[in-house]
This record gives C-alpha cells, sequence and structure tokens, in this order.
C-alpha cells in the first residue's frame, strides 16, 4: 500500500541591500528590510494564504486521509512573527489538526554543517526549540538545507535523536534501486531515510507550467494516473518541494493551486493510496536496503551535488570569509552579532554567486536581487568587511 | 554569394570599432565561401599591409578608374576610392585633410548643387565632409555598373549614399548595416544632417543589421523603421593567433586600469577620472591610463589636473595595434564607461588578453556577455566600488577571466556572418 509524502520547504531569502566599499565602517545595516517585507507579503497573498486554506479544507475533507509535511525556516517565521501573523496563524490552524508534521532544519537556512558542526546543532536545536513552541511539536524529521546529504550527516543526525532523515533520491547513489522505499543510512541503527523522487516533485514544481513540456497541460488526473500506476512498484512516493511552486513560482492562472485541490481526490480515488508524513512512513515501513553516500549530494542542479552553492572560487571565498569569523563572533556575546552572522549563513547569499549551469536557475531568477553572480560577491564580501571590523569595535551603539 | 560592401576603414588604418569589425566579418564571409569587392575611400600611396597591393590609381570617381587591391584573404577585393573620408573626422580635420591631398575637386559644381538640396550647410561635419560623402557615393555608383554581384551591404552613414547608387544603379538589394547612430555619438547634440541621411538609408535600403539590441531599440524609437525591417547581428572578436608577448610584463604589486576608446562624449572618459579619483582617495598606488585620443581630451587632462591625481593618472594619445596589444597586456582591468555604446568591441578585446571588464549598460556588447560587470555610466560611485573589488579580491579577477575565456569560445564572427548570410538569403528569396 504506496503512501505519497508531501514535504512542503517554506522560506523566503531576506536580501542584502546595496553595498559599497564607501559605506563600509559607516553603515552596519545588511538588509533590505523594505524590500524583504514586499517580497514577503508577496508570497504571502500568492502562495503562503491561499494554500494552506487549501491545506486545511483538503485536511477536513479527507477527515485524516490527507497528510503533509512543512519544513519552515526559523527567519521565516521570525518574519511572519512580526509581519503577517495571520499566515503564522493559518500555519497554526494546521498545526491543530493533528495531520500535519513539521520538520527540522537549520534556522537560518544554513549551510553551517559543511563548515562548523556545532554552528549545525546551535541552529537545528534553535529550530527544534521555534517549532515546539508555534506548533507544540517536536521535530524527529530532519531536513538539511538544500537535501544536502551524506551518511555522515545522518549519523550525525542519528545522535541528535531524529528518527528521519530526507534526501535528493539522486541516481547515482540510487543505481538501479528505486527511491520509492525507505533506506538505512549505512553506519545508522535505528535512523531512516527518506529520498524525494525528482521526476515525479518536477514535474509538479519545474514543469507543471512549461507550455515546451510534452505533457503541458498537465492536469491532476493525469498525475494521479502516474501515480497510481506505480502500486506494487515501491511504498512511498516522496515529493519535496518549494511550498512557493503553488501560486508564487507557478502563478495561480497556471492552475497550479487548482491542480494541488484537486490531486488528493484523484489519488485517493485509488484505494490502495494514502497520504502519509515522514514520521509516519518511518514508523510504517522496514528498510529496503541500506544506503552508503560518502560524497555530499544536494537537489540543485542535474548533477546533485554541491557546486550551485560552493562550485566556485568567489563562493568558496565568501562563505570561508563568514566561517573565518565564527570564534570571533562567539568571543563577542552579543545576541545581535550572532543574529547577523547567521544571517549571512543562508544558502541563497551564496546560490546568487553561482556563475555557471544556469539551467534550471530559472526559477530563481525572479527572485534574485543581483544582475549578475560577480554583483552578489562584491555585495557580500563589502558586508563581510564591515561586519569584521564591526566586530573589533569595542563599544556597539545600536 | 557576391558582395558588394561598402566601408570606411579597414586595417590597419583603424580608428575605432568599425574596421575591425568589418576585418572581421569579411574574413568570416569569405570563409563561408562567399566573396566580396570591399569598397573603402583612401588615398593612393597610404600603406595597406605589404600583402595589399594598389593595382591602379583613382581619380575622381566620375570618371574612375578605381582601384583594385589584391587579395587581403583569398575572396576579398578591396578597392579604394580616392576620398579623405574617415569615420570620425571632423570638418576641421577633414578640411586640413582635403588641403594636404591635393583632391581634385572638378566635380564640386554639381556636389553643391546636390548637397544643398538635401542638407543644411552646418553642423560639425560642415558642407565638404557631406560633399565628400557624396562624391564617394557617385564612385560607388560607377563601380556598380561594372561589376557583378548579388547583393549590396553598406556599413554606417558615410556609405548610405554609396549604397543607394549602388542599389538604383544595379537593381540589387541592399542592406546597411549600423555600427554607430549620430545619436550614440553626440548626444542631445545631434547634427540634423547626419540623422537625415542615416534614417534615410535606414528607409531605403531593403534591410536593416544593428549590431545590438540596445541600437536596434534606438533605430525603432528615434528613426522611426519598423522593427521587422531590423535583424540584430552581434559583434565578436577575432583570436589572437599570436602568442601572448607582453603578458610577462604584468607587475603584481602596481595596479592598472585602463580605458581605451575615443576621448569623446559617447565614451563617458569624464566618468572614468572621477572613478579614479574616487578609488585613488582609497588607493592611492593605482595606477590609471586613459589610451587614445579625442575632443574631450584636453578638458580630461585638465580634470585630472583639478583632482589632484596627475601623479596617478597617464594620457597615452593614439595608440597604435601592437601599442593597443601591450596595453592591454599591461592592465589589471579594462572599464569602458560609454554613455551610448552600440556594441564595443574593445571589451571583448581586453577578454582576449584575460582582462576582467567593467562596462555600462548603456552598451551592446553588455547584453551577450555574461562575465563582466556591468554599471551604469552615471553611477561614479558603483563604477569605484567595482574597481576597488577586483583590485582587493584576486578570486573575483580569476573567476571573471576563466568564465570569460569560457564565453569567448562562443563568439565568434563566423556566427555573425552566419547571421548575415540568412538577411541576405531573406532578401534574395
Amino acid at each position: 500500500m504506496p503512501s505519497i509524502c508531501l514535504l512542503f520547504h517554506v522560506n523566503k531569502p531576506r536580501w542584502l541591500k546595496h553595498y559599497t566599499f564607501f559605506d563600509i565602517d559607516h553603515d552596519h545595516v545588511y538588509e533590505d528590510s523594505e524590500r524583504n517585507i514586499e517580497n514577503l507579503n508577496t508570497s504571502a497573498e500568492k502562495c503562503y494564504l491561499p494554500a494552506n486554506r487549501i491545506m486545511l479544507d483538503l485536511i477536513k475533507r479527507y477527515k485524516g486521509d490527507f497528510r503533509v509535511a512543512f519544513s519552515i525556516t526559523g527567519v521565516l517565521l521570525d518574519q511572519l512573527e512580526k509581519y503577517r501573523v495571520d499566515v503564522l496563524e493559518s500555519f497554526k490552524r494546521l498545526a491543530d489538526t493533528g495531520c500535519v508534521e513539521f520538520v527540522g532544519e537549520t534556522y537560518y537556512h544554513s549551510l553551517a554543517y559543511l563548515y562548523s558542526v556545532r554552528e549545525f546543532r546551535e541552529q537545528v536545536m534553535l529550530h527544534g526549540k521555534k517549532i515546539k513552541t508555534l506548533f507544540g511539536q517536536t521535530p524527529r524529521t530532519l531536513r538539511h538545507t538544500e537535501l544536502i546529504y551524506n551518511s555522515a550527516l545522518a549519523k550525525y543526525a542519528e545522535k541528535m535523536g531524529y528518527h528521519v532523515i530526507v534526501a535528493e533520491g539522486a541516481d547515482k547513489i540510487l543505481g538501479w534501486r528505486s527511491p520509492n522505499y525507505v533506506y538505512r543510512p549505512s553506519g545508522c541503527k535505528t535512523l531512516k531515510l527518506l529520498l524525494r523522487n525528482h521526476r515525479l516533485s518536477d514535474d509538479i514544481a519545474f514543469h507543471f507550467s512549461d507550455p515546451k513540456w510534452s505533457e503541458h497541460p498537465f492536469a491532476a488526473d493525469k498525475y494521479a494516473n502516474w501515480i497510481q500506476s506505480m502500486n506494487d512498484t515501491g511504498d512511498v512516493i516522496n515529493l519535496f518541494m518549494n511550498y512557493e511552486t503553488f501560486g508564487e513560482h507557478q502563478a495561480d492562472e497556471t492552475g497550479i493551486l487548482d491542480f494541488l485541490r484537486r490531486l488528493p481526490r484523484e489519488i485517493l480515488a485509488h484505494p490502495d493510496f494514502r497520504f502519509q508524513t515522514p514520521l509516519e512512513i518511518a514508523g510504517n515501513c522496514t528498510p529496503a536496503d541500506e544506503l552508503d553516500v560518502d560524497d555530499y549530494i544536494s537537489w540543485a542542479d542535474a548533477e546533485r551535488d554541491l557546486e550551485a552553492r560552493l562550485g566556485n572560487a568567489l563562493q568558496k571565498d565568501a562563505i570561508a570569509a563568514l566561517y573565518s569569523m565564527e570564534s570571533k563572533v562567539r568571543r563577542r556575546k552579543e545576541a545581535i552579532f550572532l543574529h547577523t552572522w547567521r544571517m549571512l549563513q543562508a544558502s541563497d547569499h551564496f546560490f546568487y554567486m553561482r556563475t555557471k549551469g544556469l539551467a534550471d536557475g530559472d526559477v530563481h531568477k525572479q527572485s534574485n536581487p543581483y544582475g549578475s553572480p560577480y554583483d552578489a560577491y562584491i555585495n557580500y564580501m563589502n558586508i563581510i568587511d564591515d561586519f569584521s571590523g564591526y566586530l573589533g569595535k569595542k563599544e556597539v551603539r545600536n | 554569394m557576391r558582395i558588394l560592401m561598402f566601408g570606411w576603414e579597414f586595417p590597419p588604418h583603424v580608428s575605432g570599432g568599425l574596421g575591425t569589425a568589418c576585418f572581421g566579418i569579411t574574413k568570416a564571409l569569405v570563409a563561408l565561401g562567399h566573396r566580396i569587392s570591399f569598397v573603402v575611400p583612401g588615398w593612393p600611396g597610404e600603406d595597406f599591409p605589404s600583402h595589399v597591393e594598389l593595382i591602379s590609381a583613382p581619380a575622381i570617381p566620375m570618371r574612375a578608374e578605381n582601384i583594385d587591391a589584391p587579395d587581403i584573404f583569398s575572396g576579398l577585393q578591396i578597392r579604394l576610392i580616392n576620398s579623405a573620408l574617415r569615420p570620425y573626422l571632423n570638418d576641421g580635420q577633414y578640411e586640413k585633410q582635403r588641403r594636404q591631398s591635393d583632391l581634385p575637386l572638378d566635380e564640386k559644381d554639381w556636389m553643391e548643387k546636390e548637397v544643398s538640396r538635401v542638407f543644411r550647410a552646418s553642423g560639425p561635419y560642415g558642407p565638404d565632409l557631406i560633399a565628400e560623402v557624396m562624391r564617394y557615393a557617385r564612385a560607388a555608383g560607377v563601380i556598380a555598373a561594372d561589376q557583378s554581384f548579388d547583393v549590396i551591404h553598406a556599413h554606417d552613414w558615410m556609405t548610405v549614399f554609396a549604397g543607394l547608387y549602388a542599389k538604383e544603379a544595379s537593381g540589387k538589394p541592399l542592406v546597411l548595416h549600423i555600427h554607430s547612430l549620430e545619436f550614440d555619438r553626440s548626444g542631445e547634440n545631434v547634427n540634423q544632417d547626419i540623422f537625415y541621411l542615416e534614417r534615410c538609408g535606414m528607409v531605403l535600403c531593403d534591410h536593416v543589421i544593428a549590431v545590438s539590441n540596445y541600437t536596434k531599440n534606438l533605430i525603432i524609437k528615434h528613426y522611426g523603421i519598423d522593427p521587422d525591417k531590423i535583424s540584430v547581428v552581434h559583434n565578436a572578436v577575432s583570436r589572437r593567433e599570436a602568442p601572448r608577448v607582453y603578458h610577462w610584463e604584468k607587475d603584481p604589486d602596481k595596479k592598472v586600469v585602463l580605458f581605451l576608446g575615443r576621448i569623446t562624449f559617447q565614451k563617458g572618459p569624464d566618468y572614468f577620472v572621477d572613478a579614479a579619483a574616487r578609488v585613488l582617495k582609497e588607493f592611492p598606488e593605482i595606477t590609471f591610463v586613459m589610451a587614445g585620443a579625442g575632443d574631450m581630451m584636453s578638458r580630461m587632462i585638465e580634470r585630472v589636473a583639478e583632482l589632484h591625481i596627475g601623479g596617478n593618472f597617464h594620457f597615452t594619445g593614439f595608440l597604435q595595434a601592437a601599442e593597443v596589444e601591450r596595453i592591454f597586456s599591461m592592465s589589471d582591468m579594462y572599464v569602458m564607461p560609454s554613455v551610448s555604446e552600440p556594441f564595443g568591441i574593445s571589451s571583448l578585446e581586453a577578454m582576449v588578453y584575460d582582462v576582467p571588464v567593467i562596462i555600462s549598460r548603456q552598451s551592446g556588447a553588455a547584453e551577450i556577455l555574461d562575465h563582466v560587470l556591468k554599471v551604469d555610466f552615471w553611477d561614479v560611485d558603483e563604477i569605484a566600488n567595482k574597481i576597488i573589488a577586483i583590485l582587493r579580491h584576486p578570486s573575483l579577477a580569476e573567476e571573471i577571466v576563466e568564465r570569460s575565456r569560457e564565453q569567448l569560445r562562443s563568439v565568434h564572427w563566423e556566427k555573425a556572418a552566419e547571421k548575415i548570410v540568412a538577411v541576405y538569403r531573406l532578401m534574395l528569396h
């Protein structure tokens, strides 16, 4: 009896303002707050509110047969608390149904695990606390930023008490195997691994509104047929994607919200299928095999590696400069410094610096504050420079 | 296909991007198997490269014995028309050259009539230069009458009448290739005669080729030409065949920031000087070089003195090809802050020399280059910010250079030539 596992990632990159060399030592405010509120409002109106309304309707209508999981970054939750309580309330109402799982991740949409395990741990715990406070759950499933994964991370997640970890169902780690089973990360005793079915996920997240796609126009019944034809070929179909897919990356006019509204009915029409959250699936399924993954994988690009964020000299230079400040930041023992440093860790800053392989970057293009990767790097490095100098100053005037 | 082509300049007599572009285009067209007669104004005795020899000398067009030069490369024939026309002359310079050259003026009468009919005798180029354009055009008619060809291809305003005469004489289609507009060169102080000539050419020709979308949009906006009549063919750059001779000269402790181009309103030299002053305040050890000549040069020298940055700011004057190669090799970055740049081939040339490039968004090259830094020409702080970024972050320069090399592989004249041939075929279908 295959399950459908929906996991929506919810995050709104916080843009930095235009910051030149001549601002260094004069201006210690780095974010473009006005623009960020504007972007948040756009997502709230186009996606979060209407999509959450649909989720709530579906949960009520199917009385527990429709279930869904969210991974919401801490920084987004902060923004919602501050500027869009209505959206936060709608997530809380979803939490109250008992049909929604909230998944753990870094608070600041960070790549910290790759540079500082201590920082990673602190951020994940901070995020867990936030989820507990707002939604009354303690996350037991871990999703690393950009679905970055390897076996060592899995071991660490198990040590931290997680029951499930999610990753990209990359062909290069699966080989002949199917992403539609639960796996056991090598070296782990209890942790279970769920792998994103990238083909079926991307059909919704990328291809849905593409008029050049051979399946266009795409309806929920067609999609449900594909999924139902996979009966007997697995235990779970993991559909992981950005929540902003619904109504923002793909506008309402494309029919994407309607698709979301209809899909559960079409899928549940087949009695063998049901929706479950990652934790429920892990509880019900035994691992089909052990998976050993040495090199990091992620959900980015055709290569599914770290190239999109940490591939070129600019990205490596920038992130090295950032993490080299860790001990200095911690010695300062001031919340404002720690917060600023963490804010600068957001994976998006490095994504904007990518200089090649722009093929699947189209979705992100519309939400990129920079004209070029070089502009992104120059802006970021100027800010890093100022922050570094600011850290060294004795008195802080806010 | 046989192409009758009209230009202003051809290497080695190059004062701007036009000659470079004509060289690249003709070479690629010939490589594709087409044959070209290239008609260019010039003086007998002017030294073309040794592999070009003048066969006969012209007097004036109406009784022209045309000069045929042997092939520069097989398939291209250069024909000189005795004329003082040079692409970027102003009237004063033209007068000087004309006197020096004993240009016979027997045809002056009909020209005067024709010119006064069409043009007001005023503006920076003056009636004599315009008259010279007409004379060149008459010669074109003569050449067109005794040549056989399939299509006429004319480059920029000075060859408009030549193209039109040739079209009239032969009945063959005329393609007008716009490398630069009066709007680019003169900003708001447009010379109405030149503007009229450009518009006249674009209205009467069969198809327009623009070197960028930027130029295409100017043509639509200011000249009212039907967008469907305009095709965009971006310029390219020739690979250097010789190995880098001067590479070793780069001194890592002495950073050089280069401006190279005509020192005129169009190229934005004043923004470069102001940005240099901004950078030198923070990094007093940097060297700025302004290479080229032009009517704003003395003003720029004064401005540099006013800003007290003369110690770090050098003017080279006009540079010959070998010196251009040398200055690119010595430079750590190239800045092209053009106010209005139809394309800007020099940015591609800088890339060939592994020099990181900062160009204005108001340029055609910006449309096709992903691995350059782009600025608005008026944003002096941002130009300075980007110059400083390249100076301070070696990984930035390295990444730009590496990706530029990759991108340059897909920027070549063969691609441009193929698009041009597609335009020809459209005319001949």
